[in-house]
């Protein structure tokens, strides 16, 4: 089972870590980038693969030359065996479909067709969640959404997975398709490893990828337009039909209702609290 | 047998010292081993005083099955052993030394989390090497039988597994033996219960203030009524830099006096005989708590059922040698006995009516003389005498009576008493009465003692901060009660180590309600604070589980 990742560096929105500007911007140039978080799930379904099925994982991602540290975090979650760099500068500022394009060539590029890929439930920074579908479409792939639980019937040739369904109530869904296929994982997605010599070879793993991921650039490769054979008109900016009009600020909803701060050491102002909770406490 | 099910030539459930020591010599002779663990790491759920013994008549000792064990694992050596007899303010002292160096080797103070996770490492590397390994957080739950025969473990977390040899070294409360019906969790009488702080001391004040040099340590004990009259005694033994400050005390008695464990351990902290220890600056780092078998009761003579062998706790094979505490060493020993028959067993296979490897196990314990030293025949001698209340009533009342201090000061005078604390002999015939543990200590305390000036001013921390300051990652609850009336469970109330009457806080609770017209006191019980000591299993009519693999209370000390 041969298996690849697709991955996005992004700015790193915890708190305390993410920088915005007094407009409410945020500062690149403060912010660190980080592999989105989303796409850990994608990792830990590969790794299932890998510890399930055995066979390789191939880590990939479009971004400029300095993604090492993504690659190389990213690594360390995948265990990845290798990772491919998409990078130069007329693939820059794609928007999703430039971007799937891109990735699926470079998918399409790799030495052996992979049986599966991977991809995160959104990207922090776009929340689109639309380029994991249009790298599919673009290969003629069946893609599973919102994956939660993952079996490959190797005998079979079909992976079948559960989907949570969020509608009015949430509904799991059982889904079955032919390899290869893409798969974009739930964040409430789950590996499990029910067999003693799965978790055995899951630690085995960790510390031989350990040392595999500091030294991510040995086994990483980089394409760039060229190696794709891809026409500078439709990757990047210029591939990109998307137009962005303009980004606003989110304003705070307003608050209807009103509070009062109450010391619980002053007994007057607390009294008056007792007082007015009364009538919505329950009894006599 | 399923094709698919997962099969190893032995399945080792738990990664204590007794697992650990089945695992260095099943894998020394190649043989498949796997071992499972319910802790996040080994270590996570185990606590002990504790002084780990390496007895020179033993035939196997934890640094010869892991070199660098005491260079890396553990805290300090033992050089140094002191009892000390209480009666209020005074106290008389005894050196002790003598009784802890018989038959030992060395013996050294640990702390479980990082000497077990230190073993847990070093079992692994081992283990792979065979195909086999260390897998934590996985709760083995039960046995596989068929045809009435042990075929291997079910686990929470991972579908059954066949094995040729099962090693239960799961510990006090070992499900695997209850399930195999080879030990029940019925008798208070049959345990004891320890807990236990780890203090944090300043850098440097060990030695300070125990007068040891940076290679030595000391350990203390304490006896007489600081207790209430429960039967046991404190200890206080050195680590690098932290103190184990414990109470260990027989489960029947704690339940009969109604006694607070927590409150126990505290009248010891705060006693000013412990006062120049602390200097006034206390700072807990952990506050635990389990269950310790008592072997002369619960030792299993024939620890073993097909392919199941006991080691170690789960076979009760932890001796209380009067005041020395001696589990570790033992666990150690059986499992290293076990894992021998194994392989000798395997080796033997081919011709039929060869004893299987459980009864070669039984036959080394009894030949290396672990189960001599477990149930010591003079004990079971002076039990039958000792346990009668006639005779320790009047044992009490002379040893009470002028007649009795006279007598103790002069046995005292001709250097008795210290050479009866330090005689192995004396300490196994040492009966499960009050006189040993309170009447005699107190007694000499009050002839003999002088009178403790210090002040101990330091304040422990009450039970609800103990608890906030732990560890845990809350699972489905793992102990359902059965019967809730007080008559059945409610000793637990007292006893369970992190309940207390009158405390809203804690696991159990007691209240009274009203049921058609009259009143009744019942039990409740809340699982999220429990520190998986064990204690409910016996002293409540509880269904008793340990919690799914990761789940539950993790400690960092141990
Ligand atoms: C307060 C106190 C003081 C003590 N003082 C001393 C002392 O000074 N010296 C001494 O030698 N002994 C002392 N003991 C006793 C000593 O701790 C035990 O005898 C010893 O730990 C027994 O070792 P073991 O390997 O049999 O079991 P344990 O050390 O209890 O190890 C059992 C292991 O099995 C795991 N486990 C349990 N159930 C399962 C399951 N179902 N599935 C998977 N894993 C499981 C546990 O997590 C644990 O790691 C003391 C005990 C206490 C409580
Ligand atoms: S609930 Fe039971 S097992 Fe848990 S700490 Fe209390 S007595 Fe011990």
């Amino acid at each position: 089972m041969y298996s690849v990742v697709l991955t996005k560096g992004v700015p790193d929105f915890r708190e305390g870590v993410v920088s915005f500007d007094e407009d409410g911007h945020l500062e690149r140039g403060e912010t660190p980038t980080v592999m989105n978080p989303n796409d850990k799930h994608a990792a830990r379904a590969a790794l299932q693969t890998k510890v399930r099925h055995g066979g390789d994982v191939t880590l990939m991602s479009m971004g400029p030359p300095g993604y090492g540290d993504v690659l190389r975090e990213g690594m360390e979650d995948v265990y990845g065996d290798d990772c491919v760099l998409l990078s130069d500068r007329e693939m820059a500022a794609a928007d999703t479909w430039a971007t799937a394009i891109t990735v699926a060539t470079g998918i399409q590029k790799l030495d052996e067709q992979p049986d599966l890929v991977f991809a995160g439930f959104k990207t922090a920074d776009g929340e689109t969640g639309h380029t994991g579908p249009q790298a599919a479409w673009c290969m003629d792939w069946p893609i599973l959404t919102h994956v939660i639980s993952l079996d490959v019937d190797e005998d079979e040739g079909v992976v079948r997975a559960k989907r949570l369904v969020q509608g009015d109530v949430e509904e799991i869904e059982t889904v079955e398709a032919e390899l290869p296929a893409f798969v974009v994982t739930d964040p409430e997605f789950e590996p499990t490893y029910r067999r003693a010599e799965h978790r055995l070879l899951h630690k085995d793993l960790r510390e031989e990828t350990q040392a595999r991921a500091e030294d991510h650039e040995s086994v990483m490769t980089v394409w760039d337009h060229e190696d794709l054979n891809l026409d500078p008109d439709y990757i990047g900016l210029d591939g990109s039909p998307t137009i962005v009009g303009g980004v606003d600020p989110i304003p705070k909803a307003p608050s209807e209702r009103e509070a009062t701060d109450v010391d619980p050491t002053d007994s007057q102002g607390m009294e008056q609290v007792v007082e007015e909770l009364t009538p919505y406490a329950g009894g006599d | 047998m399923t094709d698919d099910r997962e099969h190893y030539e032995a399945v080792v459930v738990g990664c204590g010292p007794g697992g650990a020591a089945a695992a260095a010599v099943l894998a020394d002779n190649g043989v498949e081993t796997l071992v499972l663990e319910r802790g996040t790491e080994a270590g996570s759920k185990n606590v002990s005083g504790g002084l780990i013994y390496a007895e020179e008549s033993a035939p196997y000792t934890i640094d010869d099955l892991y070199p660098g064990f005491r260079e890396q694992a553990s805290e300090r050596p033992i050089t140094e052993y002191h009892i000390h007899n209480v009666a209020g303010n005074k106290v008389k002292s005894y050196d002790i030394t003598d009784l802890h160096d018989h038959d030992t080797e060395w013996s050294d103070a640990v702390l479980r989390r990082k000497m077990d996770s230190w073993l847990e490492r070093r079992v692994h590397e081992r283990t792979r090497e065979t195909g086999g390994g260390v897998v934590t957080g996985v709760h083995v739950d039960g046995l596989i039988q068929e045809d009435g025969e042990v075929k291997g473990v079910t686990c929470e977390e991972l579908d059954p597994i066949e094995a040729d040899l099962v090693v239960a070294a799961d510990g006090v409360n070992s499900e695997l033996a209850r399930e195999a019906n080879l030990m029940d969790w019925e008798e208070p009488e049959e345990w004891f219960q320890g807990v236990k702080a780890v203090v944090d001391l300043p850098e440097g004040a060990v030695e300070d203030r125990f007068g040891i040099g940076a290679d030595e340590g000391a350990a203390h004990l304490f006896s007489g009524d600081l207790f209430e009259g429960v039967r046991g005694g404190g200890f206080v033994y050195t680590n690098e830099d932290t103190l184990s400050v414990g109470t260990v005390f027989h489960l029947d008695s704690l339940v009969a006096e109604e006694a607070e464990p927590h409150e126990l351990l505290d009248a010891l902290l705060t006693h000013p005989m412990l006062a120049e220890y602390f200097d006034g600056e206390y700072d807990e780092l952990e506050y635990s708590a389990k269950l310790v078998p008592d072997s002369k009761k619960v030792a299993h003579t024939s620890p073993h059922r097909g392919r199941l062998v006991l080691v170690g706790d789960a076979a009760g094979q932890m001796q209380a040698q009067g005041p020395i505490i001696k589990g570790m060493n033992h666990a150690v020993t059986a499992g290293a006995l076990a894992a021998e028959a194994f392989v000798e067993s395997r080796a033997r296979k081919s011709r039929k009516a060869e004893p299987t490897a459980g009864e070669l196990y039984e036959r080394k314990l009894h030949e290396e003389g672990v189960m001599g030293k477990l149930r010591p025949k003079r004990y079971e001698v002076a039990a039958a005498l000792g346990e009668r209340d006639a005779v320790t009533n009047l044992t009490d009342r002379v040893l009470e009576s002028p007649v009795g201090r006279f007598g103790i000061k002069a046995a005292d005078s001709l250097g008795i008493i210290e050479s009866a604390y330090s005689s192995p002999f004396m300490s196994m015939l040492m009966p499960d009465t009050k006189t040993p543990y309170v009447t005699l200590p107190t007694v000499i305390g009050e002839a003999l003692g002088d009178r403790v000036t210090g002040e101990n001013t330091i304040e422990p921390p009450a039970l609800d901060d103990r608890i906030g300051d732990l560890t845990y990652d809350v699972g489905d609850p793992h102990i359902e009660l059965l019967d809730e009336s007080y008559a059945a469970s409610g000793a637990a109330v007292s006893a369970c180590p992190v309940s207390a009457q009158d405390f809203g806080g804690g696991c159990y609770r007691s209240e009274t309600v009203k049921t058609n017209g009259h009143e009744e006191r019942v039990v409740s019980l809340d699982t999220q604070p429990c520190v998986e000591c064990g204690t409910c299993a016996v002293v409540a009519d509880t269904d008793w589980n340990h919690p799914a693999g990761n789940k539950g209370v993790e400690y960092k000390q141990g």
